[in-house]
């Protein structure tokens, strides 16, 4: 297996302007929505919105004002966070969500049909369905450039480096270095988001520098897998099934004060 | 600002499981219970009981037809049905035992294939067919199929809201109740739907009847424990239920669709206890919300910019 590779994304250098989006939309050749017609969502300067299954970046806008002269603007390019222990990959009933040698996670366009078990699995919100494919679609990494030893499109057109591509060791001793420099500046609240390969689901493959908690940004504190339910949910159906052939076979038997009737009739009539 | 007080759940996307789903959550449901019922009259009741067997067994053969083809109309890419069997690059089958999408595919296969030979035994035994091997008429063939037959409709009628749990959506993936509770109302529902079109068509007698009706009466107390073990581990996600949906399960599900069959069951409203038809009827009636509130409560939780948007 190749090195593993991904994204640090320092949300404090990032300038929202959608570079990232419109180099991810290019290279792979995801369609305009609604025909390309303009549409205002009224959050910000957010009109994306969402990712999607044809919107693999997406920059989110978070206005803190206290008013209109008092407050910050965050922004962060959000993607597929390449988990390493992935919850798209666990609950996939075709076997269409692989992991890649760089680490990566990927769906397999010509195996997916469209369950959307995925969508239903991530603990990010990232997958969606693309309306063109009609299969599950997400942000690859740009396997296909990374194949041939290019940097993903989004990283590459980033212009102040928010978005850092590279092994994800070297990422880390990057990021850690960067959140050292902000805490020693007074910015309390820096944090690490999926860097811990310790941490929820194995750590991020693509992983975020924040200066607020988790939630401000739209992200989960605490990403889980969903098959950590599967267990509990499984032993209560059981348990159910269990008490309901109980009550079947109080309610449903043969009884005995049915038997001595049927015979006094001469023996039950053919069904 | 986002949010700081929401479940990790509501940061994700709605799958769009919608009508399809809740259809086949409903259908799958009365095919799995009907099976099992049908199977606990064949295994312990009387032969005048057989009559319900068969019209349990016909159920089941039918719902699960409807459900596989429900199950194929909701994939975005249907002609790929058979990827959730068979993997398409190698041809080696498809199963993993830790995902319920996956167990239920191959689940649903199979009841299929047992609810086919006990409809197939059932319309031997009527006459209403005359082909097939003479073996599905025999006791120890039924016996057989009615025991596996009956622990896979177990299985179909559960494994719906195990499947919902192993997911990060709100509600679903907030409560390990969802398993049996899809399993008791599939059970209410069943002995619903035979108590129905048995006294439509005159099938059984008074004394089978009378016993699916004190099944389904227990069903119901069990469904109504469940409903309320499965709020109360909902904990901070029960949020979503602050809206219409909440309304529809409260008025719906448990008054219409538990509570007032109970107390026409139990002769607590005397006008109406002699009303088989109109109980059942409201018990399917509450079956079916419950699967729209459950599925369509959590589809209506999504992510706009950094927020989280509720019903």
């Amino acid at each position: 297996m190749a090195e593993a590779m991904g994204f640090f994304t320092d949300t404090t250098v990032c300038i929202g302007c959608k570079a990232c989006e419109v180099a991810c939309k290019s290279w792979n050749q995801l369609p305009a929505r609604e025909g390309g017609q303009p549409e205002l969502s009224g959050i910000s300067y957010d009109n994306t919105v969402q990712l999607s299954g044809t919107t693999w970046r997406h920059v989110k806008f978070i206005e803190q004002f206290d008013s209109p002269y008092n407050g910050r603007w965050l922004m962060m390019s959000d993607v597929c966070k390449h988990c390493v222990q992935a919850g798209c990959i666990e609950v996939c009933p075709t076997g269409a969500i692989i992991r890649t040698e760089f680490d990566t996670v990927v769906i397999q366009s010509d195996v997916c049909n469209g369950c959307r078990a995925c969508i239903a699995g991530c603990p990010f919100g990232v997958i969606d369905m693309n309306p063109v494919s009609g299969t599950a679609q997400k942000c690859t990494l740009c396997y296909d450039r990374m194949s041939v030893g290019l940097e993903p499109a989004c990283s590459k057109a980033c212009p102040t480096d928010s978005i850092q591509f590279g092994p994800i060791d070297e990422l880390r001793q990057r990021a850690q270095r960067r959140l050292e420099q902000l805490q020693s500046q007074g910015e309390t609240k820096a944090q690490l988001y999926g860097a811990d390969p310790e941490g929820p689901v194995g750590g991020l493959n693509s992983f975020y520098l924040l200066v607020d908690e988790p939630e401000v940004y739209g992200l989960p504190s605490q990403p889980k897998l969903p098959s950590r339910n599967l267990a509990s949910s499984a032993a209560g159906s059981v348990v159910g099934a269990a008490v309901l052939g109980a009550v079947g076979l109080v309610t449903l038997r043969k009884r005995r004060s049915e038997e001595v009737a049927e015979s006094e009739r001469g023996g039950p009539p053919r069904a | 600002m986002g949010d700081r007080r929401v479940p990790d759940t509501f940061f994700t996307t709605p799958p769009e499981w919608t009508w399809w789903i809740v259809f086949y959550f409903f259908i799958g449901g009365i095919a799995g219970g009907s099976f099992f019922i049908a199977s606990l009259l064949y295994l312990f009741g009387r032969i005048n009981d057989r009559p319900l067997v068969r019209l349990g067994y016909y159920v089941a053969f039918i719902g699960a037809v409807i459900s596989g083809v429900l199950l194929v109309l909701d994939l975005h890419r249907p002609l790929r049905f058979w990827h959730m069997l068979i993997e398409s690059n190698t041809g080696n089958p498809m199963f993993k035992s830790w995902t319920p999408m996956s167990v239920g595919s191959w689940g649903l296969l199979l009841f299929g294939l047992f609810a086919a030979l006990a409809a197939l035994s059932a319309a031997r035994e009527e006459e209403r067919v005359r082909w097939g091997p003479g073996f599905v008429v025999g006791s120890a063939f039924r016996t057989v199929v009615a025991i596996i037959g009956g622990v896979l409709g177990f299985f179909l009628a559960g494994y719906t809201g195990v499947l919902l749990s192993v997911t990060n959506r709100p509600v679903w993936a907030d409560s390990p109740m969802l398993g049996a509770l899809f399993l008791i109302s599939a059970a209410s529902t069943a002995a619903a739907t035979l108590i129905l079109l048995a006294r439509r068509r005159y099938i059984g007698d008074e004394i089978s009847l009378g016993k699916l009706a004190e099944f389904d009466k227990s069903a119901l107390v069990l469904e109504l424990v469940a409903i309320v073990a499965f709020l109360i581990t909902l904990g901070a996600a029960a949020r979503v239920f602050l809206s219409v949906w909440g309304a529809l399960l409260v008025l719906g599900v448990i008054g219409a669709g538990i509570v007032l069959p109970l107390a026409m069951g139990m002769g607590w409203i005397k006008r109406w206890s002699s009303r088989p038809v109109m109980a059942a009827t409201l018990v399917l009636v509450g079956g079916f919300l419950l699967r729209v509130v459950t599925l369509l409560s959590s589809e209506q939780v999504h992510i706009a910019g950094s927020r989280v948007i509720t019903p």
